[in-house]
């Protein structure tokens, strides 16, 4: 176990805490400002890779892919919001919980009838194939630092969305009083429908940038829906910040400890019960984290203050 | 208490379910046997279920680990050539009992959304060690052989099996409308309905809320006991954050907060699907939009439907 690789890990922990922050942005909004939860979030995300697929397949270019799936997902999203999801937000969580959970067997469903059952492949787009020398000695694949510097921008984008434009003023006084912001004149259901649909473009985006590395199949939501979970809640549900930081933890946990767990117990116990301690502790390491977290702040680590 | 409608609704509906062996052997279907067990012991695990979330308002999304650790009890005594039902019964009850506590301790501290995750993210680290368990099969499951209850209970008999299920089924109807109406179940359903004033008069309402939940999950540790038996083949997937997903919906469908309505519910849900699926592959397209169209017009379930007062005021 070398120090240089400890970097590569985390690294690729980081990489992966930025598909993380990806989903789960959309859905701490979500729960944030309309109060609602929503599992068929992670169907978005696979609705995204699907989508783009389809394009690489029609244009040959991921970049136009990506550029050409995020309003796809934008209306996948608001059409979503409007037959569906619409109606749920006065509801309790169970039944955001059940009829969401009863969409992503939908949203499952209708992607094996249209695209098939089995994984669909996705090159990996030329121009970001290869190494590259990040530090002498250590090449890592441009891609993935690609999609670290995605990741960057959409926090900065959604940084100055929310904290600088109009609309992210109304988005940050929903948060905190939506009646109050309905009073006084503002189209509380528009702005709840854009919320939903700029969610649901970055799952998608997520869901682009994962199609080269991870396997494109039905259910590939689900896996993510529940780190994005875990990832809400140990930041604080509806806060960006929290996002931010616990999609970080959340990702270099997850990887860091995958591959260094069964490492450091063989230091520790008889190589055989590390074998088997490894890797079970290894996976469930980032649960371990969030009752940990839950159980000393049972708000998450940046409790948003909404009322 | 109950109207004579619901009564004798309820003796029915015992009656017919005692009639399920006999006649899917006369028309000679051993597959609605199979099926009709399987209702009865998810029946089971949404009558524990209902327990905490109909009355008590804890939305556990997490109840498929209490199947998997009752199954689980089963196969690794088997494992270790250890077959009598009794003992493997009792570890199922006391092993489900004291993660129960673990998780409530915990999960009961928090509320409202963090309460549905934490249970969840519980039942993931169990899915997960499942998965792990290589010596017990890991993600591949581990076969097992049904439980041996003496010389006068053959459960290798499919329908003795069912009657034994059948039996649980009754016994845990009895334990939670019993439970429901006693004093303790009042102060469940007090804390459900305004748990500040249940606090100002003095109630301990998190040790009532833990004591509920234990009862819970040792009873669903019952319906994984069951499940073993009926499958002879225990896997992680008993555990898997669907099957939660599912025995809630199964709650809602029969009626919340109605010890009865479950079983309803387990049958109304297994049945639908079975129903589907036999229609086209792609039954889940249907299916999952129907159980949309439920839970936003349908919340009374199952129950609700039966003429009478209903739900809670059934007291």
């Amino acid at each position: 176990m070398s120090l240089l690789l400890l970097l590569e890990q985390t690294l690729n922990g980081i990489q992966f805490g930025v598909f993380l922050f990806l989903i789960s942005a959309g859905l701490t909004l979500v729960f944030g400002i309309m109060n609602m939860v929503n599992l068929a979030h992670g169907s978005l995300y696979m609705m995204g890779a699907y989508y783009a697929v389809t394009f690489v397949q029609l244009t040959g270019s991921f970049l136009l892919a990506l550029v050409l799936t995020i309003p796809c997902a934008l209306l996948t999203g608001i059409v979503l919001e409007v037959i569906a999801l619409r109606t749920l937000y006065q509801r309790d969580h169970m039944d955001q919980v059940l009829a969401t959970f009863g969409l992503i067997l939908f949203f499952n469903e209708l992607v094996r009838i249209l695209w098939g059952a089995e994984a669909q492949p996705m090159p990996l787009p030329p121009i970001f194939d290869g190494n590259v020398e990040i530090l002498p000695g250590v090449p890592y694949p441009v891609f993935r630092l690609v999609i670290i510097i995605v990741g960057i921008l959409v926090a900065i984008f959604l940084y100055f969305l929310i904290s600088k434009t109009r609309i992210g003023m109304l988005i940050r006084a929903g948060a905190s009083n939506r009646s109050m912001v309905g009073a006084l004149g503002v189209n509380i259901r528009l702005l709840y429908t854009l919320v939903f649909g700029l969610g649901a473009a970055l799952a998608a985006i997520a869901g682009v940038m994962a199609g080269p590395i991870l396997s494109v199949e039905p259910g590939m939501g689900e896996e993510m829906l529940i780190l994005a979970f875990v990832v809400i809640v140990v930041g604080g549900i509806g806060s960006i910040r929290g996002a931010v930081v616990a999609s970080v933890i959340v990702g270099v946990v997850e990887t860091v400890g995958r591959s260094t767990l069964p490492y450091l117990l063989s230091q520790v116990l008889p190589s055989d019960d590390a074998q088997t301690a490894g890797p079970a502790l290894a996976s469930m390491l980032i649960y371990i984290l969030m009752a940990g977290v839950l159980f000393f702040k049972p708000e998450g680590l940046f409790p948003a203050r909404t009322g | 208490m109950l109207s004579k409608t619901k009564i004798g609704i309820i003796l029915a509906m015992f009656l017919l379910l005692a009639a399920v062996p006999p006649l899917a052997d006369y028309f000679d279907q051993p597959f609605y046997l199979a099926l009709f067990s399987r209702i009865l012991i998810f029946a089971i695990a949404a009558i524990s279920l209902d327990l905490i979330l109909g009355y008590g308002g804890m939305v556990s999304f997490g109840h498929a680990a209490y199947i998997g650790l009752g199954a689980y009890a089963v196969a690794i005594l088997n494992y270790y050539d250890i077959d009598n039902g009794w003992l493997q019964l009792v570890v199922a009850i006391v092993g489900s009992g004291i993660v129960a506590a673990l998780i409530g301790a915990i999960s009961l501290r928090t509320g409202g959304l963090y309460f549905i995750m934490i249970t969840l993210a519980f039942t993931q680290m169990l899915f997960f060690l499942g998965i792990s368990l290589e010596e017990y099969g890991g993600d591949d499951g581990i076969n097992t052989s049904r439980s041996v209850f003496g010389d006068w209970i053959d459960m290798d008999d499919n329908s003795v099996l069912y009657y034994v299920i059948l039996f649980f089924v009754a016994v845990c109807t009895l334990i939670s409308w019993r439970l429901v109406n006693s004093r303790f179940g009042m102060v469940i359903r007090g804390s459900h309905s305004n748990e500040r004033r249940m606090l100002a008069i003095g109630f301990p309402v998190f040790r009532y809320r833990l004591a509920a939940f234990v009862v819970s999950g040792a009873m669903c540790g019952v319906a994984g006991f069951l499940m073993a038996n009926l499958t002879e083949f225990v896997t992680p997937s008993f555990m898997h954050w669907t099957r939660s997903g599912e025995i809630m919906i199964m709650v809602l469908m029969g009626g919340m907060g109605t010890v009865f309505g479950s079983i309803l519910g387990a049958a109304g849900f297994l049945l639908l699907e079975d129903i589907l699926a036999n229609l086209t592959l792609h039954w889940w397209i249907i299916f999952g939009p129907v159980l949309v169209l439920l839970i936003l017009f349908a919340k009374k379930g199952l129950w609700g439907l039966i003429p009478g007062r209903e739900g809670l005021s059934d007291d």
